[in-house]
């Protein structure tokens, strides 16, 4: 059942050392935001989940809140290497990192299946690689009608889904727009969620007779945080910010570097200094 | 004849393999490209899909990530991940997937995941991604990848998706229908697959390079077609337009910041 919390509060009362969290967001939507506060409440022994772990995974890890990585494609996106991911693995600093890497598809179908209440995901993947061999997780099973041999993974089941969306209403309904990603399976899928949306409105706007809404007694918290997915974008909103990706490199490259930006930008600030990459209201289409 | 980078060439050559008819699975870098030159060019309907879910999309910049703006708004539709996989590339409604890697072995396997061994990596890479479902749900697969020789090895260090396996019918044994890999564009030339080994052989050589800078920048003993014909140097046009889209995206980038 939706509730209306301020960011800190709603962070406080979800997430527990040692969860399992999906923060999701396929390039778009990615809550920012709700990871600084994360980190600022000091979570320590998370498994994160996350078909694309990109910066805010890069900076939990190198905060030391992460014990296990769930995932299948872990960069910076046209940029390069995830320093602070490479070093968790290569060096083990901060502290070991324990890896259960899929592919895509398989990702996307297990969020499917926790989404669906089923226990497994089933696909026609993983043929011929060496994924299988070093995650124990990949089956196979045959088709009963066909005899086609498939994939099988488990479900996904977080613990907590964190996102972030556009819009919510002052019920908590939530709507989506532009790239989905896994959002909506990811929020079904988890025990409890929180979603922080660009702006609280009476009622959502006209839209398509199928535009994507999680309805308020599927969500948990939902909070307003304007601008909370900088760098990546809000469609409608605000553009992703390229550059900062591309800065993210230098900073993150060095553990001193990576620290004092920390500290500086995440460690010593609240959400609230996201507004300034926030737009109020929707804008049309650039 | 215009002067030109090899890098040019390279993604010129990937983008003259495509057709107006074809549908495209696109990944970011090269093949984003090389994928919108063909759509800028000879194959002005072309249908690119980006696996964030943007169907038939026509970005007047080149994206950054997957998942731009961009890439939504000129889009005909855009739809979830878990319906991109597997309504559209599981589903076999794909032509042409694009691949490319750190490391490619010369039965065209890809590895995108580590270098040394999994547990103790020397350099951890991103990972796989779509490249094991896009490698074999895909009705044929072009691998963009520059030569070099650590990243045209003998032996992988991990294979993320595969290509012909061990050869001959080796892909087929394992239950696979798809094509896999039929063309390896490079910086220095054209490769297909033997028709009966199903090695990588070299076809077509780009202009002004030798067999020797081919041999030079691989880690195996490079085969070559009986005919090996000359790739057509870029044309003006192909490199105008390539080096506008190129102009276009770095203003564009820039803009933003």
């Amino acid at each position: 059942m939706a509730r209306i919390s301020p960011l800190a509060e709603a962070i406080k009362s979800a997430v527990r050392d040692g969860d399992t969290v999906a923060l999701e967001g396929f390039t778009h939507l990615i809550p920012h935001a709700a990871g600084h506060e994360i980190i600022r409440q000091g979570r320590k022994g998370l498994t994160l989940i996350r078909m694309t772990p990109d910066l805010i995974y890069d900076q939990l890890i190198g905060m030391g809140c992460v014990s296990k990585l769930v995932f299948s494609w872990g960069g910076n996106p046209g940029v390069g290497s995830l320093h602070r991911l490479r070093d968790a693995i290569e060096n083990g600093w901060p502290h070991k990192l324990e890896l259960e890497e899929h592919s895509h598809a398989a990702m996307a179908n297990a969020y499917e299946a926790g989404a669906a209440g089923l226990p497994c995901a089933i696909f026609r993947g993983y043929i011929g690689g060496d994924l299988p061999k070093v995650n124990s997780k990949i089956k196979r099973v045959t088709c009963p009608f066909t005899g086609e041999e498939l994939a099988a993974i488990p479900a996904h089941r977080p613990d907590v889904a964190v996102i972030h969306a556009q819009r919510a209403d002052k019920a908590g309904n939530v709507m989506i727009e532009g790239v989905l990603g896994v959002q909506k399976e990811a929020v079904l899928a988890s025990k409890r969620s929180v979603v922080t949306v660009e702006e609280i409105v009476d009622e959502l706007p006209e839209r398509s007779l199928n535009a994507v809404v999680l309805p308020y007694w599927t969500v948990g918290h939902v909070v307003e945080v304007p601008g909370g997915a900088f760098p990546s974008y809000a469609q409608g909103y605000y553009p992703r910010n390229n550059n900062f990706y591309k800065e993210w490199d230098a900073i993150s490259r060095e553990r001193d570097s990576f620290l004092s930006w920390m500290k500086e930008n995440v460690l010593a600030k609240g959400p609230e200094v996201f507004a300034r990459y926030g737009r109020k209201h929707r804008v049309a289409a650039e | 004849m215009a002067d030109f980078k090899p890098n040019e060439m390279m993604t010129i050559a990937a983008a003259r393999a495509l057709k107006n008819d074809d549908v495209c699975f696109v990944g970011i870098g090269q093949p984003s490209a090389a994928c919108n030159l063909a759509r800028l060019t000879h194959a002005p309907n072309i249908t690119l899909i980006y696996e964030s879910g943007t169907l038939a999309t026509k970005p007047n910049i080149l994206p950054l990530s997957i998942g731009d703006g961009e890439l939504c708004e000129t889009a005909i539709t855009t739809v979830s991940v878990p319906e991109m996989f597997r309504y559209w590339l599981q589903g076999g409604r794909i032509k042409v997937g694009f691949l490319g890697g750190a490391q490619i072995d010369k039965y065209a396997n890809l590895n995108t995941t580590v270098v040394g061994p999994y547990d103790k990596p020397k350099v951890r890479l991103p990972g796989g991604g779509g490249a094991p479902e896009i490698a074999t749900s895909c009705g044929e697969i072009f691998i963009i990848m520059a030569q070099g020789k650590r990243s045209f090895v003998d032996k992988l260090d991990f294979v993320t998706s595969i290509g012909h396996v061990s050869g001959g019918d080796s892909r087929a044994k394992l239950g696979v229908k798809t094509k896999g890999p039929t063309k390896l564009i490079t910086d220095l030339a054209l490769f297909e697959p033997d028709p009966n080994t199903k090695e990588m052989t070299v076809v077509s050589i780009h202009s002004g390079v030798t067999r020797e800078q081919i041999q030079e920048n691989s880690g195996w003993p490079v085969k070559f077609a009986v005919k090996v014909a000359e790739t057509p140097p870029p044309t003006q046009r192909e490199l105008d337009v390539l080096r506008e889209l190129h102009a276009r995206t770095n203003r564009a980038h820039a803009e933003a910041a």
